[in-house]
């Protein structure tokens, strides 16, 4: 396959730009053994935005970095699965080729900026940083374009700030800076893992905000990993819903907040305070997150559904086409969708 | 920066009158006529004893002995030992001893502590790790003097690798390597091990998944990322040791003979030589917070975090 | 020389310690002290719950068990502290007077006196396990005395913060500056007689700064902890708050470098013997022995190497405790 100066094969038409297919990641630790990410499908389409929604320890967070290749292994080990950049397998590939593809191509924006920063240099230095080890710039050069970046990502009197350190920005700078980085190089692929948590609400609609618009001027696709439904209403394109390691719930952002066809994802929706619900009790989900070394048999949901039948226990739902572009992991989606018509 | 530094030099002068005046305390406040002693088994003449108490400010309030000691010190008079010799004529001739032997052992423990502390981090877990960390345990456990003797006997008379004691005609380096090993094990043993584990704990850093994700060669993010912030805690505990270095290793200078400040205080203490002691230990008390403040401003200077508070 | 850790001075300015070691936190010691690394973790125990406290206590004590380091480790401390309490059980009478045959001095191991016979014609073996008692003693009260010395004054050091902290921590920093050995000599020298209670109290003297700056520094961040406002919310008394809820966070480093100490001041204590200003004859320490054994060195090593070997044991095995306590707590290696 022929290539670009930056190792990246051209992609025809049909290709997805990334394409994850049946991914099994486990963590290997002294007594048990963790299975993060079981058997995860989805793509993302060039231009678009995937969001991939979940709680702590549902394996979006892993999942992502064992696209970017930045596991901790040991003890985390991929067993099954394929990952794809425009058709080509990242995980067959040299190590060498894979690093190039990073951060160039594929850059992933961190949740805790404070500590994703190297404390002890300065902001313009590790931005031009990306100039310097993958376009050869000189540091002179790769400065000039660092604040050019910050000034892109909006932040406030941008050449005087290249000479900064992490901790003499707010929070919501401190992501900005991290989006820069991440940004540099145009990739094809930015990866966002939880960018706003750490953030107060308006400056995360903010950042959102600018995230979007980047995305839209370099035609970027994004993948969106977050826990927060309002953050995904805005943004993405699709939804992948994550639990316990699975893809519950896979659909268009449109469709999935009017007519969920998953129970789990039925329960977040509806655990969304609301003001037209003043004065009532908020409804959650009942119970908490599986043991990921001791996984439920049967569907992994099932002891916190509230449809939950007998089959549920025994036999794992496969996941099943509920129209184009959907898909659901349940025995009883039909059930599900009734529910909002 | 500046302010930095300002406050913490300010901080640190009363430390120096407080330190020098507890050793001054120490020194002439404790029972015994330092006089007498000197006179030894013969009962001097009053009229000598109370001119020399004069002479020494014996007969003043503590307070006042201590006042115009210091004042003394300022003007660069350390006073004289009882035989009249100057004191900064003992410091002149013992100190350079000391410091070649310090430097000695500062480059011996540069050479393999911070290689092994390093390659130790580097390959966690491993053999050598575990080898490091065993043997940097055993050296810091067991005490100078011992590790003296056993260095005399091995390195020493087995091997027959260095002399056995400190001789003046051996010259620099020869004469000062075995002492200065001895000395630098204990040191050597602590920086090996506070390399390691500043290393294993920033290879584990969020910064450092960052600069992998941003498709960094290894080698930069070890070389430029990691050992950067790891070295920090590691620079300032060498600036803190070669202060105490300095400070002369009173045992190891007494078993193998070298004639640095070490010797010099300890035979001051003994023979109670009190302006001796107290002039050195001045010195010495100097050069410490000099060191400490060389340490600090280090800090600074590599922690931006420290700098800007 | 062996000194009992020594961090530096406290800037009472900012909250943290300079200089620091580890990635973001912890202190660093000065030289000479036994290890450094000990204190890296100084800030990680603090911010427990108290349910996570004792499930990382019970999961400590798990892998401790099953740690053979461990197990050898406080074996031998167990048996030396069994020496030095019941010497008579080990080695019979008392070396001294009639039993050391002036005729049989120096003579070298052999069979019914396996350390062979010292200057004066004793047995080397006994004269080595009646001398673990001085030594023993003598690192454990120092360590508890200077344990008490340093839980108290950090706390209210750290915890009041403000001018009490400030005058704490000037003081600290003057006891810490004051150089421990020569001071050591200094202040021996002017007793003519020295027991061991003299020993202990010059060295409880001289090692308390230590531990009072890594109390604080481990007080200081617990402080700002989350469950403190909480309490304080509740209306608890500052004294509660500390006795309740800071202490029992903050105290684990300070307890794991007190159970190394012992190893350090064992050691001090030998080399302040070996010096000739701490014990003197017709006292018992292998301090002593090894002082006495020094002249003799080339031709008869075995009066000096036996004492020296207990003396690194003993030592080593306090440290290796205190290490291997100390790693089993670290919730940052599970």
């Amino acid at each position: 396959m022929e290539k670009d100066a930056a190792g990246v094969p051209p992609g025809g038409s049909g290709t997805p730009l990334l394409a994850v297919d049946n991914l099994h990641v486990e963590f290997r630790l002294r007594d048990r053994t963790v299975r993060a990410v079981n058997g995860v499908t989805y793509s993302l389409a060039e231009g678009e935005t995937l969001a991939i929604l979940g709680e702590s320890g549902s394996g979006k967070s892993v999942s992502a970095q064992a696209i970017m290749g930045i596991l901790d292994s040991p003890p985390g080990f991929i067993t099954e699965g394929t990952i794809r950049y425009r058709g080509e397998d990242m995980l067959g590939m040299e190590e060498e080729q894979r690093r190039k593809l990073r951060g160039r191509r594929i850059s992933m924006v961190f949740q805790d900026a404070l500590s994703s920063l190297n404390p002890v240099f300065r902001v313009g230095d590790q931005i031009g940083e990306m100039f310097r080890v993958h376009l050869g710039m000189s540091k002179k050069d790769s400065l000039v374009k660092a604040a050019e970046l910050m000034d892109r990502v909006r932040i406030p009197s941008a050449k005087d700030r290249i000479r900064d350190y992490p901790h003499q920005f707010s929070g919501g700078m401190r992501q900005r800076v991290m989006i820069a980085m991440a940004l540099a190089l145009e990739p094809d692929i930015v990866i966002a893992d939880e960018p706003t948590t750490a953030l107060d609400v308006t400056v995360q609609a903010q950042i959102m905000r600018l995230l979007k618009d980047l995305q839209n001027e370099m035609s970027m696709g994004l993948i969106l990993i977050t826990h927060d439904l309002g953050v995904v209403a805005d943004v993405a394109d699709r939804i992948e819903v994550m639990y316990a390691g699975r893809v519950v719930e896979e659909a268009d952002v449109e469709d999935i907040y009017a007519h969920p066809a998953h129970p789990y994802t039925e329960g977040l929706l509806l655990s969304i305070p609301r003001i037209d619900q003043k004065g009532q009790a908020l409804r959650t989900i009942p119970g908490t997150p599986p043991n990921l070394a001791n996984i439920p048999s049967g569907c992994t949901f099932h002891p916190r559904c509230h449809r939950a039948r007998a089959i549920c226990a025994v036999e794992e739902p496969a996941l099943e086409t509920v129209s184009m572009s959907r898909q659901s992991r349940c025995h009883f989606w039909p059930e599900v969708l009734d529910a909002t018509q | 920066m500046g302010r930095y530094v300002v406050r913490r030099l300010i901080q640190l002068i009363p430390v120096f009158f407080g330190t020098t005046f507890l050793i001054f305390a120490g020194v002439f406040a404790i029972p015994g006529d330092p006089i007498r002693a000197l006179f030894g088994e013969r009962p001097p003449p009053p009229a000598l004893v109370e001119e020399l108490r004069n002479r020494y400010n014996l007969n003043d309030p503590l307070f006042l002995q201590y006042a115009k000691y210091i004042w003394n010190v300022l003007r660069g008079d350390l006073g004289t030992d009882f035989r009249n010799r100057p004191v900064l004529d003992i410091v002149s001739s013992a100190y350079p001893v000391t410091i070649k032997l310090a430097v000695t052992a500062f480059v011996i423990e540069i050479a393999i502590g911070l290689t092994a502390g390093v390659l130790a981090g580097l390959r966690r877990g491993g053999f050598f790790d575990n080898f490091v960390l065993l043997s940097t345990t055993l050296i810091i456990s067991i005490p100078v003097f011992v590790l003296a003797f056993v260095a005399q006997l091995t390195l020493g008379l087995e091997l027959g690798l260095f002399p056995i004691s400190y001789n003046a005609d051996d010259g620099w380096p020869l004469a000062y390597l075995l002492p200065a090993v001895v000395l630098a094990s204990l040191s050597l043993a602590t920086l090996a091990r506070l390399t390691r584990t500043s290393l294993v704990e920033n290879l584990r850093a969020d910064y450092v998944r960052t600069a992998i994700a941003k498709g960094l060669p290894r080698r930069t993010v070890v070389a430029k990322h990691t050992l950067r912030n790891s070295l920090i805690p590691v620079v300032t505990l060498l600036g803190i040791d070669i202060g105490s270095l300095m400070g002369g290793a009173i045992v190891t200078e007494g078993i193998f003979n070298v004639p640095g400040i070490g010797q010099a205080v300890f035979n001051a203490i003994i023979r109670q030589e009190g302006t001796v002691v107290v002039g050195i230990s001045t010195l010495l008390v100097i050069v410490f917070i000099f060191a400490n403040l060389v340490v600090d401003v280090l800090y600074g200077v590599l922690d931006p975090r420290i700098r800007y508070d | 020389m062996t000194e009992p850790f020594n961090p530096p001075p406290s800037d009472p300015q900012t909250e943290h310690d300079p200089p620091r070691a580890g990635g973001v936190g912890g202190a660093v010691t000065v030289g000479m002290a036994p290890d450094a690394t000990l204190l890296t973790d100084a800030s990680t125990a603090p911010g427990q719950t108290a349910e996570q406290q004792t499930s990382l206590t019970k999961e400590a004590w798990r892998d401790l068990r099953r740690n053979p380091l461990f197990i050898v480790a406080a074996a031998v401390v167990t048996l030396m502290i069994l020496v030095a309490a019941f010497p008579r059980l080990f080695a019979g009478e008392e070396p001294g007077g009639a039993t050391c045959p002036l005729g049989q001095s120096r003579l070298p191991p052999r069979a019914g006196h396996i350390f062979g016979n010292d200057l004066q014609g004793c047995d080397v073996y006994a004269k080595v396990i009646y001398g673990a008692r001085p030594s023993i003693v003598i690192g454990i009260v120092v360590t508890i005395v200077t344990l008490f010395i340093g839980i108290v004054l950090g706390s209210i050091s750290g915890f009041y913060g403000g001018w009490v902290d400030t005058i704490l921590s000037r003081f600290t920093d003057v006891a810490f500056g004051f150089p421990f050995i020569v001071g050591a000599i200094v202040i021996l020298t002017a007793f003519p007689q020295r027991s061991v209670w003299t020993v202990v109290i010059v060295l409880s003297a001289l090692g308390w700064a230590g531990l009072v700056r890594i109390m604080r520094s481990s007080v200081f961040s617990a402080k700002s902890m989350d469950y403190v406002q909480a309490a304080r919310a509740l209306g608890a008394t500052n004294s509660r708050i500390i006795i309740r809820h800071i202490l029992p966070n903050a105290v684990t480093p300070v307890i794991v470098l007190a159970t190394i100490g012992v190893g350090a001041i064992i050691g001090s204590e030998a080399t302040l013997t070996f010096l000739g200003v701490g014990l003197q004859a017709p006292a018992n320490s292998w301090g002593l022995s090894i002082s006495q054994a020094q002249r003799y060195f080339i031709d008869s090593p075995h009066m000096l190497l036996f004492p020296a070997l207990f003396l690194s044991t003993t030592v080593l095995a306090f440290i290796v405790l205190g290490d291997a306590v100390r790693d089993a707590f670290d919730p940052k290696l599970r």
